[in-house]
């Protein structure tokens, strides 16, 4: 007798001594242990006279609750200045890894954020990102939200790296776009505290002389939409977000790669 | 450059027992409490204590309990806690940390809620962050919510101290550690404590901040040439050990954080002291350095080249493909491509020409290559292009140099120390500044002021000379065996106390019978001989032998004994006899259109004083191995890219003759240039085995050092004769700025900005000479520099200095000159 069949008889032998199993459920009648087999369809046919709850994404888009994880945003001070400071305290939070910051000095003559610091580099992996939220708790400044924009697909890697330009939040009404100085006689502080309200005739000054034909302006305001920058749909004209808010246009698996 | 000294018999130590938080430790007599804690593995939070500076009590974190027997032999305790890192340990001491005592932890929260009443708080935009005492103290120490209600003290910031060093007042604990590294370490107090109370802060000298009223010292206060605070070449050491973010570094500043950064252990490629160096770099890109604690070599510091000047490999001009020229121009090509192309231009410009008569080939290296480059570069023209033409000493050099390498230096092992040169009683420089050419050694030298007499043979006395205050023998360059021979009685009886060092550097090569007087002196004093030169690789080129006249480990190419036991270890019949040339001379003979191919390596051509473009437009073939374009790689035929030091493994031997082995801190698929050639040699069938860094320094290994008849003949030369300056010129004496133009601080402004302002300097009376002039224009026949003119005091007459490769002075590239020339001098209003 080998080893293994030693093995095997001592397992069957404490197999045997085991106790059979008994469920706790009760026992049910005759009847129910006769309809037992069919009682599966009860369910759907209980099913077919409640409401549906499937959602006709994308004819209809159901909004989301108020607190859902999106789309992140830069947001800006009232006068247009970034309130993103570069810090990293977004990518140090991040569990995934997800967040890219490179910091920069401001200069009297690009001033981006209040105070010495601004974001130059700013990158979110959406591939990567889990929308866990961490990077808001982090953040110093309330620079970093999320807004409630979920349609994030794309066909490639790169059109998944959202840029900063790609992340701000779009100008407000009377919002002067940075890089600009700032409200003059405060401090980082006071942009923190919400002491600015507004750019002020200094800022727009300074603007008018810099970027005569900047579309915050104003004198420029309504000539173009004030959009700052190129939306995202139009640098990734392929991209699924962009087909899907255009409606129609799907996109297409050109690669024949898996999906 | 014997062996090392006997080692003194072990010492007795006065032990004291103590106990700290119930654990008795043993100490030697007058540890600092702070440090019999580390040892037993207890933390206390300290802020300006730092073991490589004198106790100063300033921040007050480290308070503990502490209690000591009395008279009557009673323990008691004393009234109020008391700063660990000022009280030593006493025989029978008590000590309760914050971990035992709870008037301790009172205390030690207590003074970190005094020090964050004024701290912005700013972490945020603070580049400590991350890496901050203060911040993990806080966390540690601290409360966890702030009583603190009022306004906060603001100050200006940032204030930048020089270009590179960036002062937030605001943040700062008031420790002192810079002021007390300026001051006790570098010997440049330029940053104090000002004003008291709430207002004390650090700062430059400021009439406003001193509330300045037009009080003056009396005596002569030194102020450098731009009539400002002169800047450091340490500051950056101050960045590294404030324990907050109130000194701040111009080029790191808002760079990144400490955890997107990766961290490889090298070693500066800047100087010949190998000092043990940190890279942080983050994306394949080198985002800072730190000086890391090597306590034989550099300790806890390094000058501000090796921590700031790292750029120049990341340029734009970095070559990452092979060059070969094409119908005049260079173009990107493949590796396969580019070695055949250098092998069969190098071939077809040393072959015979029809009358039988062929132009040999010469390599140059230039004093930056590591230990293994070297060899390969040295292995390669003697194995495959059959030439001694090797020279590894891009800058002035002489036979009896070479002489005195090979039989003082080369496979001689670690000679003189930096812990022998610190203890030395006296110090004798040749044709070496310290605080210019040497990096750390200034520092090591400086630590002993006081305790060591520093005798200089120069033309005058530097501000880093007075630094160690050392005395001046004055010599006129060129003439410096002269002063050897003639040195006064004091000195020489300075140098015969034992442990006495005599310093050569590489300038002592531009002073014929400098070695010789050297070794005279030191043979009739009993001093010892360190040869110091200036570049990192200087050392290793002569271990490895990528000199003319020298084989590896020391032997002499002149002989057919040495030359057949190197042939023998790399299995060749014979290696060339001829007698080979030295930079100087292969430019010159290359100029002629003696020489039929050139392969350079990191050779600057501005560092040469030869007409090295002549020589490259007259050489047949020219093969370049560069990490960036520099001016000899764009009129090369064939361009190699190599690997800069921080992106390949490698061997720097500095100049104690220690090996300083580093390891790849960013992979990339550059080459090393011995990888490089190794590839080259193949292009002939010749295996060169030096393919990786173990198979050289196993071949280097196996080859060993020379026995002494394989050593070459001892160096002989005569003293040059004091020049007879006729009216209208003056000696020239130069040498390199340790922050100057050289090509590896390229890319870097804010360590360019601290480099000291061009000036020509000269004494009183030769200054009269030239009437009522405010700069002066030194020239040759080639061409001239001017530069505003500065009265030395006690310096030789009729020599006018000028540095060498510093802002609007080049002079081996504008005058082509070297020190000891005579040159032309005229003033100018």
């Amino acid at each position: 007798m080998s080893g293994s069949d030693e093995v095997w008889k001592v397992n069957r032998e404490r197999d045997a001594k085991r106790e059979t199993f008994e469920s706790n459920l009760p026992k049910k009648g005759p009847i129910g242990e006769a309809l037992a087999p069919v009682a599966g369809f009860g369910v759907s046919l209980r099913n077919f006279f409640r409401p549906t709850v499937t959602e006709q994404y994308p004819k209809v888009k159901v909004p989301t609750m108020p607190r859902y994880h999106g789309r992140h945003q830069l947001n800006r001070h009232p006068d247009g200045l970034e309130k993103c400071i570069g810090c990293e305290l977004c990518a140090w939070a991040c569990p995934a890894d997800a967040i890219y910051v490179e910091a920069d000095s401001n200069t009297p003559d690009h001033q981006v954020s209040p105070g010495e610091r601004y974001g130059r580099v700013y990158q979110i992996n959406y591939l990567r990102c889990i929308f866990c939220g961490l990077c808001i708790e982090a953040c110093p400044t309330r620079a970093l939200t999320m807004t409630n924009e979920y349609e994030l697909a794309g066909p490639t890697r790169e059109g998944l790296i959202y840029e900063k330009q790609d992340l701000l939040a779009p100008m407000g009404k009377n919002m002067l776009a940075a890089p600009h100085p700032m409200v003059p006689g405060t401090t980082d502080g006071s942009y923190y505290r919400q002491e600015v309200d507004g750019p002020v005739e200094e800022q727009v000054a300074w603007v008018r002389e810099h970027r005569p034909d900047d579309p915050t302006l104003p004198e420029n305001r309504g000539k173009e939409p004030v959009e700052d920058q190129a939306p995202r749909e139009e640098r990734y004209t392929s991209s699924q977000h962009a087909a899907g808010a255009a409606g129609g246009v799907r996109y297409e698996n050109q690669g024949g790669g898996p999906f | 450059m014997t062996a090392t000294a006997d080692k003194p018999a072990a010492e007795v130590v006065d032990t004291v027992s103590l106990t700290i938080d119930g654990t008795e430790v043993s100490v030697p007599k007058g540890t600092l409490i702070i440090r019999a804690a580390e040892q037993v593995g207890i933390e206390i939070p300290r802020f300006c204590d730092h073991p490589a500076l004198k106790p100063a009590g300033a921040c007050r974190q480290c308070l503990v309990d502490v209690a000591s027997p009395g008279p009557d032999g009673n323990l008691r305790a004393f009234p109020k806690p008391q700063a660990s890192c000022t009280m030593t340990v006493t025989e029978g001491m008590v000590v309760n940390t914050q971990h035992t005592s709870e008037e301790a932890d009172r205390a030690q929260k207590g003074v970190m809620e005094l020090l964050l009443i004024n701290h912005p708080l700013d972490c945020p935009v603070c580049d400590k962050g991350g890496e901050c005492p203060l911040q993990n103290q806080a966390m540690s120490h601290g409360r966890p919510e702030s009583r603190f209600v009022d306004v906060k003290r603001v100050f200006e910031k940032p204030l930048a101290l020089s270009s590179e060093i960036l002062l937030d007042r605001e943040r700062c604990v008031l420790c002192q550690r810079c002021t007390r590294f300026s001051k006790e370490i570098a010997g440049d107090a330029f940053i104090d404590l000002q004003n008291r109370g709430a207002q004390q802060q650090i700062g430059t000298f400021d009439e406003d901040v001193l509330d300045f009223d037009g009080y003056r010292p009396v005596g002569a206060a030194t102020v450098d040439e731009a009539g400002k605070a002169f800047s450091s070449y340490y500051s950056g050491n101050t960045v590294q050990i404030c324990p907050v973010g109130a000194l701040t570094s111009a080029a790191y500043r808002f760079r990144s954080r400490p955890f997107d950064l990766v961290s490889s252990p090298s070693i500066s490629e800047h100087d010949s002291s190998g000092s043990a160096i940190r890279i942080d770099h983050r994306r394949g890109k080198i985002l800072r350095r730190l000086a890391e604690n090597d306590p034989v070599v550099n300790e806890d510091w390094i000058s501000d080249k090796d921590r700031f000047a790292f750029a120049w490999q990341n340029l734009s001009d970095r070559l990452t493909r092979p060059l070969v020229r094409k119908d005049g121009e260079l173009v990107e090509t493949s590796w396969p491509e580019a070695l055949a192309a250098a092998a069969a231009g190098i071939k077809a410009a040393t072959a015979a020409d029809d009358e039988g008569a062929a132009r040999g080939a010469a390599v140059l290296t230039g004093g930056r290559v590591t230990l293994e480059d070297a060899y390969a570069y040295q292995k390669l023209a003697r194995v495959v292009l059959g030439t001694n033409d090797v020279d590894s000493r891009a800058r002035v050099a002489s036979d009896e140099e070479q002489a005195f390498l090979g039989t003082q230096v080369a496979g001689t092992g670690l000679g003189v120390t930096f812990g022998e040169l610190e203890k030395a009683p006296a110090v004798l420089l040749v044709g070496f500044e310290p605080e210019d050419e040497g990096g750390v050694v200034f520092l090591r030298l400086r630590k002993s002021l006081g305790r060591q007499q520093v005798l200089t043979v120069a033309p005058y006395l530097t501000r880093g000379a007075e630094k160690l205050g050392a005395t001046l023998v004055p010599a006129v360059p060129g003439r410096e065996a002269a002063a050897l021979a003639e040195l006064p009685a004091d000195a020489s009886e300075a140098l015969s106390q034992p442990g006495a060092v005599i310093v050569l550097g590489e300038r002592a090569a531009e002073a014929p019978g400098a070695f010789v007087a050297a070794q005279e002196l030191a043979s009739s004093t009993g001093a010892r001989l360190a040869w110091i030169p200036r570049r990192a690789g200087e050392r290793g080129a002569v271990e490895a032998g990528a000199l003319p006249g020298l084989l590896p480990g020391g032997r002499t190419a002149a002989l057919k004994g040495p030359r057949d036991v190197v042939a023998k270890a790399w299995g060749v019949d014979a290696l060339p006899s001829a007698k080979g040339r030295d930079t100087a001379g292969i430019i010159a003979a290359a100029a002629e259109g003696a020489i039929g191919a050139l392969v350079i390596g990191g050779v600057s051509a501005s560092d040469l004083t030869g007409d090295v473009a002549a020589a490259l437009e007259a050489t047949g073939f020219v093969v370049s191995l560069e990490v960036r374009r520099s001016e000899i790689a764009e009129s090369a035929d064939v361009v190699l890219p190599v690997a800069p030091p921080s992106e390949k493994p490698g061997t720097f031997v500095n100049w104690e003759g220690r090996l300083r082995g580093f390891a790849t801190a960013i992979q990339t698929d550059a080459m090393s240039d011995h990888r490089v050639l190794d590839l080259l040699a193949r292009e002939w069938g010749v295996e060169l085995g030096t393919g990786t860094v173990e198979a050289v320094n196993a071949e280097l290994a196996a080859l060993g050092a020379a026995e002494a008849a394989h050593r070459p003949a001892a160096p002989k030369a005569k003293a040059a004769r004091n020049p007879r300056a006729k009216k209208g010129t003056a000696v020239l004496a130069t040498w390199h700025q340790l922050v100057d133009e050289g090509a590896l601080q390229d890319g870097e402004p804010y360590l360019a900005g601290t480099g000291r302002v061009a000036v020509a300097r000269m004494s009183a009376a030769t200054a009269a000479s030239l009437g009522d002039a405010v700069s002066v224009e030194v020239s040759t026949e080639v061409g001239a520099v001017e530069l505003p003119l500065v009265v030395t005091e006690g310096m030789v007459d009729g020599v006018v200095w000028v540095p060498v490769k510093s802002p609007g002075s080049w002079v081996a590239r504008d005058l082509r000159a070297a020190a000891g020339a005579v040159v032309s001098v005229k003033g100018a209003a």
